[in-house]
């Protein structure tokens, strides 16, 4: 390493090492996000060819991005729980219980006050919901953080308590069927975009592709330091938008089922034409609203001074105490940020469900842990991207769904998911010594 | 950064401990022990192993509470109960762990704490790497490596982040704990360097360390500890080595220093 750095000095730092190498260091794209997304195009056309082409279709594709959501929301938290070396085992069970607590008021509490189908009854229920699983995980936090009980140990007796509780709400009783702008949470038909908006997202998110880049620049420029060469920005760019724009076209190309389409023809009076009616779905709700966290919570690890904590917590704790950083405080803030995050799962499972059951989300935190984990989040602490953890879910529900398709029994199903676990870490750790 | 005269009068110490005692689980770690620090002076404070030097002048920087005795600082008593409130006293200190996030960049080290932030309240990192920049190209003009985490960095490397952020932030009182323990022969000689221009500029530097040829040289004055008590105080002009070694060993305190409460008794 020592090496390197020293010739690097001397020559331009684009003249060494093979065009692979020098295309990746020009652009600066991570290798180990760049391994991820190889793994999961091998997983995709592995079981596309194995099913005989039904992996690759938009109907999957769709039902794929919303079935990942709930798991890439709580892994968006995860990272930053597991980064500061701690462990939250109860988000299955706060997602239940806040499920549970969802359900409840807005299927009974509510319409005694505001009647059925009232406009406020989603926002108000899904507040409700939030403000809920802030203060479950709040408490864990302060726990935590300020009665020195490892978290480990705390989130184990949330796992088992907030489960219990969540039983206790209804005794038991599935609570359906819900708010009907509620369920525009949970995705389908009514719970998508369609087309037209979703090409106007698209395009919103590409002209921020490209301001962002140029800005990055232009600040790099401000204060003379290295930037990447411009075809190397371009590149970029090209790249960013024509993945945002790809899964949009898909999203766009999958039409609803001709019953839905049907019903919907008669409701609004149209005639029923003779080709028969092409209604996109566009890209689902649940998926933006895991996108927008995706984004949110990017942008506090890496824009805000809590999330240079978070990661310098997780670095060396002694250091951070020592630089004067208010640890337990950051500590509280992650736990409640969690709970806050397993709300919004709680919310589009619901949704999703068009019921709350006590017991959803039942091993949840085993999944968000491995998606965390497969996506580059070390246990050792310190080291993780909420892209990773986002894309490490994506792996995972890919897998199910592949297997699910290729008629893979669930046992089975089981132990390969454990398997690649295992293997995604053991990759990882050759990996991080090789880079050493 | 230049200037950091600022103390009302020469004769009026820049950092005064006094009487300062601290217990762990009955045993008195440090006991009854005072020493003081004039501007631009590096005092060195020497003694074994579990001396309690380290624990002193980890009450001065604010990480642990004394139980008893009081600190003043440029002759008023200051009040300090964690690390924030030493650095508003410029109290900082540069520990012999290398207290730095081995996960982050250098950057982020250097101002760890105390971010530069936008308007919009998000991190300047721009900015911060712009003066990390300038601050390591006056203590280390070799040091490139400005985007990896430190962890990829040697360990002369390291201590000059550390030492960076330091001084970053206009300090007027520097505690050295065991600054050249991790580096080579050369690194030690640049440290020692730099602690001559620090000294120039007028800080006052706590030099802890229990090799004294490691600090014979840097040092005005010598305070020697052991078993948690102050031994006593000389400068380093009107004593030996040996001498010194002895204060150290036995606690034989040289006929031109001045004894303190540890002293052995004849």
């Amino acid at each position: 390493m020592a090496n390197i750095t020293q010739s690097s000095s001397s020559h331009p730092r684009s003249a060494e090492g093979n065009p692979f190498t020098r295309f990746l260091r020009a652009t600066e794209i991570d290798t180990r996000l760049l391994g991820m997304v190889a793994a999961l195009l091998v997983i995709w056309i592995g079981f596309h060819l194995y099913t005989g082409g039904l992996f690759l279709t938009p109907r999957n594709l769709w039902n794929l991005s919303v079935q990942t959501t709930e798991i890439a929301v709580l892994a968006t938290g995860m990272v930053l729980v597991i980064v500061t070396r701690n462990i939250d085992l109860s988000i299955g069970s706060m997602l239940g219980l806040v499920a549970m607590i969802m359900g409840v008021v807005q299927a009974k509490f509510l319409p005694q006050y505001l009647g059925f189908d009232n406009s406020w009854t989603w926002l108000i229920t899904l507040i409700c919901g939030l403000i809920a699983g802030t203060l479950i995980g709040l408490f864990q936090g302060v726990i935590i953080a300020f009665l020195g009980v490892p978290s480990f140990i705390v989130t184990l007796g949330g796992f088992l308590a907030w489960r219990g509780l969540a039983w206790y709400v209804t005794s038991g009783q599935t609570v359906a069927p819900l708010d009907t702008t509620f369920r525009i949470m949970g995705g389908g038909a009514e719970g998508s975009v369609g087309a037209t908006w979703s090409w106007i997202i698209g395009l919103i998110a590409c002209v921020l592709i490209i301001v962002g880049i140029i800005s990055s620049r232009h600040q790099r420029k401000r204060f003379n330091f290295p930037r990447r060469p411009l075809w190397a920005e371009y590149f970029l760019v090209v790249l960013g938008c024509a993945l945002v724009l790809g899964a949009i076209w898909v999203s766009t190309i999958y039409y609803w089922p001709v019953a839905i389409a049907k019903k919907y023809a008669e409701a609004n009076a149209i005639a029923w034409p003779e080709t028969g009616l092409f209604i996109s779905y566009g890209i689902a709700v649940p998926v933006l609203i895991a996108v927008l966290v995706g984004i949110v919570m990017t942008f506090i690890a890496t824009r805000l001074r809590f999330g240079r904590y978070v990661f310098a917590i997780g670095g060396n704790p002694e250091a951070a105490e020592l630089a004067g950083i208010k640890t337990r405080w950051v500590t509280v803030r992650i736990f409640a940020l969690m709970g806050f995050l397993a709300a919004v799962a709680a919310a589009i499972s619901t949704a999703r469900l068009n019921a709350a059951a006590n017991s959803q989300g039942t091993t949840y935190e085993l999944y968000t842990i491995a998606a965390a984990v497969i996506g580059g989040t070390s246990l050792a602490g310190g080291t993780g991207t909420i892209a990773g953890a986002m894309l490490g879910a994506l792996v995972m529900q890919s897998l199910q769904s592949g297997m699910g398709l290729a008629n893979v029994d669930t046992p089975i199903q089981n132990v390969v998911v454990g398997a690649v676990l295992v293997v995604a870490v053991w990759l990882d750790t050759v990996y991080r010594s090789r880079s050493k | 950064m230049t200037d950091q005269r600022t103390s009302p009068s020469p004769n009026t110490p820049l950092v005064e401990l006094k009487n300062i005692s601290i217990s762990f689980g009955g045993i008195h770690a440090v006991d009854n022990a005072s020493v003081d620090l004039y501007p631009g002076e590096v005092v060195a404070l020497l003694g074994h192993n579990g001396a309690g030097k380290s624990t002193l002048i980890k009450i001065l920087s604010g990480a642990y509470k004394r139980d008893s005795g009081e600190i003043m600082i440029d002759g008023e008593p200051a009040d300090i109960k964690n690390p924030r409130d030493a650095k508003k006293y410029g109290i900082e200190t540069i520990y012999q762990t290398l207290a730095v996030a081995d996960n982050v960049d250098a950057a982020a080290n250097l101002y760890l704490g105390r971010e530069i932030r936008t308007k919009w309240g998000t991190l300047d990192d721009v900015a911060m790497e712009a003066s990390t920049r300038e601050v390591m190209g006056r203590l280390n003009p070799n040091f490139r490596r400005f985007k990896e985490p430190v962890k990829a960095l040697s360990g002369g490397q390291r201590q000059s982040v550390a030492i960076a952020r330091a001084i970053l932030f206009n300090a007027r009182i520097l505690i050295m704990d065991e600054p050249t323990a991790a580096l080579g022969p050369q690194e030690t000689a640049q440290v020692g360097e730099l602690i001559k221009q620090l000294k120039k500029e007028g800080i006052g530097i706590f030099l802890i360390s229990h090799d004294i040829h490691d600090v014979f040289d840097l040092a005005d004055r010598v305070s020697v500890m052991k078993n948690g008590q102050v031994v006593g105080h000389a400068r380093t002009e009107d004593v030996t080595k040996d001498e010194v070694l002895g204060m150290i060993i036995l606690g034989k305190v040289p006929p031109k220093a001045i004894p303190g409460p540890g002293a052995m008794q004849v």
